[in-house]
């Protein structure tokens, strides 16, 4: 036995097409752009600055991390990724497994000699300009791991690193503090010095 | 859970069927002559009612005097397991054969003992530094390795 309805399908078809007749009849002119203002404001306005303001401020504030995380350090930055403290407020939150498009790399993890030439090629094979922050104690020091036979005693006798993040694991506020640490150091840089 | 058998249960099995080979024998595991392992491995791999067919791992430990090498076996069709050992007392050129040849499985476990303790195995198809590099000095689980 089929259950009495409240409203048929007709009356619900019904009313659904007159709902689309009022949208219609009530949309015919164009909503004006509320932001038309900010045409007129900067139409008006010049601004000054140096061209290493703008371009120290284009490359730090979208910076692309590469994949190179040998070890469990990789876990922070996976967090320091998601959601909770979400790396993509400082423009951030793509990680490049391709060295070509990345500029920065967070060595996250212990290196071993086996695994050295791996990590200088991914370095090289980045595009200049590029950055490195050695993550934790293992990519600083070679950690509890530095007087093995197999383990590199810190990532700067391999690569050029900018800024060194302590812990054991570093938690991904002290990781962000880093990643703040190198946007400040690339807003001193000079496209002067840069091209001496 | 997989059974335990006895070593000196399956070590009077033995004794008959290869006299000498066997050492030592305990509650749990099986101590044999090197020279006779091979045949051992081959016989507990085949022999029906032990068919031990499948290599849980070989590892390997230095005792200062000599090195020993265990070998995990597990017989997945009666669900039961023996540990076999083999003693190495040359530090120099320490050598045993290879029983790749009867469990594939050994391969690469191998290779990590000839790579960190320096044990040679002989018949190994493919015998080179596996963790380790080519050129690397000396053999680091040797507890005289510095």
């Amino acid at each position: 036995m089929e259950i009495e309805e409240v409203y048929s399908r007709q009356k619900i078809d019904e009313a659904e097409g007159r709902q689309i007749n009022e949208l219609m009849a009530r949309s015919q002119g164009i909503i004006p752009d509320p932001d038309e203002w900010l045409d007129e404001e900067l139409k008006r306005n010049v601004m000054v600055t140096s061209v290493d303001a703008v371009l120290d401020w284009a490359r730090r504030t979208s910076l692309w991390p590469v994949v190179c995380f040998p070890a469990c350090c990789a876990f922070e930055f996976i967090t320091t990724e998601a959601s909770r403290f979400d790396l993509s407020r400082f423009g951030m939150e793509i990680v490049r497994a391709s060295p070509r498009q990345g500029d920065l790399m967070i060595t996250a993890g212990t290196l071993t000699w086996k695994m050295a030439p791996q990590v200088k090629r991914i370095y090289e094979q980045m595009a200049e300009p590029k950055w490195v922050i050695a993550m934790g104690a293992c990519a600083i020091s070679g950690g509890i791991f530095r007087s093995s036979y197999s383990v590199v005693p810190g990532y700067n006798h391999i690569i050029p690193v900018d800024v060194y993040v302590p812990g054991c694991p570093p938690r991904p506020e002290a990781l962000i503090h880093g990643i703040q640490m190198l946007h400040k150091k690339i807003g001193k840089k000079s496209l002067i010095e840069e091209t001496k | 859970m997989t059974t335990a058998l006895s070593g000196s249960k399956i070590a009077r099995q033995i004794a008959r069927k290869f006299p000498g080979a066997v050492i030592e024998s305990g509650a749990d595991s099986l101590l044999l002559k090197a020279g006779s392992l091979l045949a051992v491995a081959g016989y507990l791999n085949t022999a029906p009612g032990l068919d031990f067919d499948y290599l849980n791992y070989v590892t390997a430990t230095d005792y200062y005097d000599y090195f020993e090498v265990v070998y995990q076996l597990t017989s997945l069709k009666h669900n039961h397991g023996l540990v076999l050992k083999v003693r190495c007392y040359d530090r120099e050129n320490p050598a045993l054969p290879s029983v790749v040849a009867i469990w594939q499985g050994a391969d690469f476990q191998e290779r990590e003992i000839f790579d960190l303790l320096g044990i040679g195995f002989e018949g190994h198809p493919n015998l080179r530094r596996i963790v380790l590099w080519e050129g690397f000095e000396g053999h680091p689980l040797r507890k005289d390795f510095l």
